[in-house]
């Protein structure tokens, strides 16, 4: 088990194109550590510089104490999960588990051994004499699961394992994984563009766009303070609401009078906007205390929660998370409120967190 | 579709709004297809027919007239003149060094090159990959005099390894563009896996690529053989002694004395056309395995 250093890490490749701008990760041992980002953005180009698939133009990665700049995939021990899966079609479950670990020249009973409790851990029993091609979707990732872990690897990578699943499927094997790091205590880097996944699985995230990091933090950290807009608009569903605001008496307030608590060290001068998480506001009568005249466009019924949809004073398409005991009609007229505490503000020129 | 439309008409009870000639109709029209396809194979197969015929016929009945469709005798003497008299077994075998070598060495430099070119990104892959294609974009023809100067000047001319390198020239572009999409319906991860489980690119490619590449390579190496088997200009300008033409110049060869031996001109088309029917037969599956490769997702 190990820690992983990515420092400075740079790839563009022969046609010109750069995949990963500039990216530092430092990944603690034992850690789940989850990239998410949007398609392109360089999450899985860094994982396979992790993994030595790609080598980078400059940078440098460490696993453990070791520079591994130099070392082929094979010598790095790390063990990877493809979003395919990648089991070796001519190959017997039983024999796909045992490949890398005789590919290592381990000795029979070792490999039976420890093939067995692989195969015990991810439930394999009764699978193991299948071929890749007799398995469901779900059964070949827990194949590719078990051979990723019966070589014991100092850490584990993971590119989108689970996009090719069902969405139950894919709940049920995020709470497997989730539970198998735990268990096992080895660091993992998991790479992702499903936020629930990211959200649900890491200890940290690292949220790339463009090549860039543009935030690591704690999931709850990365959700309640977003690093710039980018995120703000990329964490979430819906995502944070972007209002234009400007400092007056003591209050943020947006076009139309809507009123939000400053946060505290706001700096003056600036052009502000501000993130506003779609439950941090709230959807009242016409009229009721503090709040500013609106208008519903539409409403989204989601069962448990309403997404309504409202325009007011020349602010379009703000999205309030609501109860479904709260009802209202689309075009009804309704008062709109801020009920959360300071809402994360951002510079309109940098796009960065300012407050 | 059009089939499945066909049966639910006539299996159910004719729907009222359906006028009933529609069925007439539609049995017409299938007689009408019938038709035409059975004038358009005879006009496709009386040639074959008739070039089977002349190999089995006697002389005389060979140029009898009005010519004799069925009562002729049937000797096989033509068929022995091809190994025995003609000195046309000669040609054949390097018709099969010929076409073999150089289907061999196309496929051996272009798989490799088709992987090459799905997996990694070069600098301007794609205008890479267009020049290739392009060397075929010419008639074949139209260079034949610059390497017949060529040839010349490098002593390569009159000899089986001129044709073989420039039957290779022609079928590499041709194996790179066919066997690419091959390669590029092989999931890349396979040979990721291999090399995160110890394995060196190339063994990773001829270990897991490879094997699952066999029925592209079949299928690409016929299409490389029934290309040089049946290549004409070249082997006619190139070559000039018996030792070391091809068949198809020595067929035609026969024809253009003051008598033509027609006989003998048909049973060695015939003997000609049969070793890539029969090679073609024996890989249909996996000529049909080429085809649909990829047709249907994962």
């Amino acid at each position: 088990m190990a820690g992983i250093e990515v420092t400075a890490l740079h790839k563009r490749y022969p046609d010109g194109t750069v995949a990963v701008e500039h990216v530092d990760l430092s990944i603690r041992d034992g850690e789940l550590f989850v990239m998410l980002g949007p398609s392109g953005c360089g999450k899985t180009t860094t994982l396979r510089a992790i993994a030595g698939l790609e080598r980078q133009t400059t940078g440098d990665i460490h696993i453990g104490d070791t520079l591994v700049n130099d070392l082929p995939p094979a010598e790095r021990d790390i063990a990877m999960v493809f979003q395919f899966y990648a089991l070796y079609p001519h190959l017997r479950t039983r024999d796909n588990l045992a490949f890398p670990l005789r590919a290592e020249g381990l000795p029979k009973a070792e490999v039976r051994a420890r093939v067995d409790e692989a195969a015990r851990l991810m439930r394999l029993g009764p699978l193991l004499d299948r071929r890749p091609r007799q398995l469901s979707g779900g059964e070949q990732q827990r194949v590719a699961l078990a051979r990723a872990l019966v070589r014991r690897p100092r850490a584990f990578l993971m590119d989108e394992p689970l996009t090719n699943l069902d969405a139950e499927l894919r709940a049920e094997m995020r709470t497997e994984i989730k539970h198998l790091q735990g268990e096992l205590g080895t660091t993992m880097v998991y790479v992702t563009h499903d936020q629930v996944e990211a959200m649900s699985l890491g200890h940290r995230i690292a949220i790339l766009n463009k090549g860039r990091v543009e935030q690591i933090g704690t999931p709850l950290e990365v959700y309640d303070r977003p690093a710039s807009l980018f995120c703000a608009a990329f964490i979430g569903s819906p995502p944070m609401n972007l209002i234009e605001v400007e400092v007056a008496d003591g209050k943020l307030r947006g076009q139309g009078g809507l009123a939000l608590t400053p946060p505290p060290g706001l700096p003056r001068d600036r052009r502000l906007v501000v993130g506003v998480r779609p439950e941090a506001l709230e959807v009242a009568e016409p009229g009721a205390e503090s709040s500013v005249p609106a208008r519903v466009v539409s409403a989204e019924w989601l069962g448990d929660e309403i997404i309504y949809v409202v325009d007011h004073g020349g602010q379009h398409d703000v999205r309030v998370r609501m109860p479904s005991t709260v009802r209202f009609d689309a075009d009804a007229k309704v008062g709109l409120r801020h009920t959360g505490g300071a809402p994360a503000v951002y510079d309109v020129s940098t796009e960065e967190l300012v407050a | 579709m059009a089939v499945s439309v066909d049966e639910a008409v006539s299996a159910g009870p004719v729907p009222k709004h359906a006028p009933p000639t529609r069925r007439r109709s539609g049995r017409g029209r299938a007689i009408v297809e019938v038709a035409l396809l059975t004038v358009l194979a005879v006009v496709m197969l009386f040639p074959v027919l008739w070039m089977i015929e002349t190999s089995i016929k006697e002389n005389r009945d060979v140029y009898a007239v009005p010519a004799k469709f069925f009562d002729f005798d049937v000797t096989l003497d033509h068929y022995r003149d091809v190994f025995v008299s003609s000195g046309l077994s000669v040609s054949f075998l390097n018709s099969v060094i010929v076409a073999g070598a150089s289907t061999v060495l196309a496929t051996v430099l272009g798989v490799p090159a088709a992987w090459a070119y799905s997996r990694f990104t070069l600098k301007a892959k794609k205008d890479q990959l267009f020049f290739i294609l392009s060397t075929r974009f010419m008639p074949p023809v139209v260079v034949v005099i610059p390497i017949f100067l060529m040839y010349r000047y490098i002593g390569l001319i009159d000899s089986a390894l001129g044709l073989i390198l420039i039957y290779t020239a022609f079928n590499v572009p041709f194996t790179i563009w066919m066997m690419k999409g091959f390669v590029d319906e092989v999931p890349a991860e396979y040979e990721d896996a291999a090399m995160l489980d110890g394995y060196t690119r190339l063994q990773a490619f001829r270990k897991f690529t490879l094997p699952l590449l066999v029925p592209g390579i079949a299928a690409t190496a016929v299409f490389a053989l029934i290309f040089s088997w049946n290549e004409f200009v070249f082997a006619i300008f190139l070559t000039s002694s018996d030792e070391v033409r091809t068949a198809p110049p020595a067929i035609a060869g026969l024809i253009g004395g003051t008598t033509v031996d027609w006989g003998l001109v048909a049973a060695s088309s015939v003997v000609f056309a049969l070793p890539v029917l029969i090679f073609a037969y024996l890989v249909r599956k996996h000529l049909v395995a080429g085809v649909t490769l990829g047709a249907v997702r994962r």
